[in-house]
């Protein structure tokens, strides 16, 4: 089923990517994780599909959040991350998807890996836990080129307060100046040391690149971790995911 | 049969959007077994490649579990490969759009 939504806001992430934010008057509620497909229709009929994961937390307004990077050779990603404005309609279907989903009620801890803009449906993991109080403690890994390339930085930027959710960085071509690892891939090693122990039985969820997403889901089942607690979720060029 | 650096197909959960239209409740999460090598996993595990129309494979043997194709107003739902999918009673309420 298709719906309607209205852009209602807008906002730079990057120099490449947008957070869309649209209200939808008759949208059910989604979870976190979920995802929606956009389509655009061209006015000779030709229309094109492409799915974009939810970054906000649910919420009972009608609102969702959808961050888009903008992609050289896209068909949608340039239409949406320079062209649309507020006020324009958007056609979507959805929520969609029930697998890549966290709850609150989930009592093991949270082991998040994100690989560049995988970060959008974990985002909407994060922000919902950290609007309910107690529940299990979260741990996210974000893998990405540079620090220029980080999305949601400032507000990933942990409170001192806020111990429900930690975060680790992994850069793959530029660090920060001081930062004590160089530049490189996810290796066995950071999983070692970044994420929970295999033991605690943490739930794990992979979201990037399908080349990223095989190599560190590889390196948690290497870990200890079962692979039935390893939800993943890849993108790539050919479904312009996000 | 994992082919290292092959990293051209998606995964069950980019289908779902489309498959909602059909089964009208969310298959990520339904359980799938592949009437080729009789593995089971979710559908949100198989590999997916993206062409004209939507082909899921086995992610442990590469054997196709579905294809759909959309041409004008017809839509083809081709489900050889797999043996059945199971859902969950909770998965049938929350519906996947």
């Amino acid at each position: 089923m298709w719906r309607s939504g209205t852009v209602i806001a807008l906002r730079d992430e990057t120099a490449t990517a947008r957070t869309i934010t649209l209200q939808i008057p008759d949208w059910p509620g989604h979870l976190a994780g979920q995802h929606v497909d956009v389509r655009l229709t061209a006015p000779d009929g030709y229309s094109a599909v492409r799915s974009y994961s939810i970054a906000s937390a649910p919420d009972q307004d009608g609102r969702i959040e959808i961050t888009v990077e903008r992609l050289p050779d896209g068909e949608v990603s340039p239409y949406l991350t320079t062209q649309v404005a507020v006020g324009d309609p958007l056609e979507l279907r959805g929520p969609i998807g029930g697998w890549f989903v966290w709850r609150p009620e989930q009592p093991e801890p949270i082991q998040l890996v994100a690989g560049g803009s995988g970060i959008v449906p974990l985002m909407a993991m994060i922000r919902l836990r950290r609007a309910t109080h107690g529940g299990a403690p979260f741990r996210l890994l974000y893998s990405v080129r540079e620090p220029d390339a980080v999305w949601y930085g400032g507000e990933l930027q942990l409170p001192s307060s806020d111990s429900s959710v930690s975060v680790t960085y992994a850069y793959t071509r530029a660090v920060p100046e001081g930062w004590p690892r160089r530049p490189a891939r996810i290796d066995a090693a950071q999983i070692a040391s970044m994420t929970w122990p295999s033991r605690l039985r943490p739930t794990c969820y992979v979201c990037g690149p399908t080349s990223f997403v095989e190599r560190a889901a590889d390196l948690l089942a290497a870990a200890g971790n079962s692979p039935d607690r390893i939800r993943t979720e890849r993108f790539g060029p050919t479904g312009e995911r996000r | 049969m994992r082919r290292p650096g092959d990293d051209r197909h998606l995964d069950g959960n980019a289908a779902a959007g489309q498959l909602s239209m059909i089964f009208g409740v969310d298959v990520t999460a339904a359980e799938g077994q592949c009437a080729h090598c009789g593995a089971i996993d979710r559908f949100a595990s198989a590999h997916l490649y993206v062409g004209p129309g939507l082909v899921a494979r086995c992610p442990l043997c590469e054997h196709v579990l579905l294809r759909l194709v959309a041409a004008g107003e017809e839509m083809l739902l081709d489900l050889r490969g797999l043996k059945y999918l199971r859902f969950h009673g909770s998965q049938l309420q929350e519906s996947g759009g």
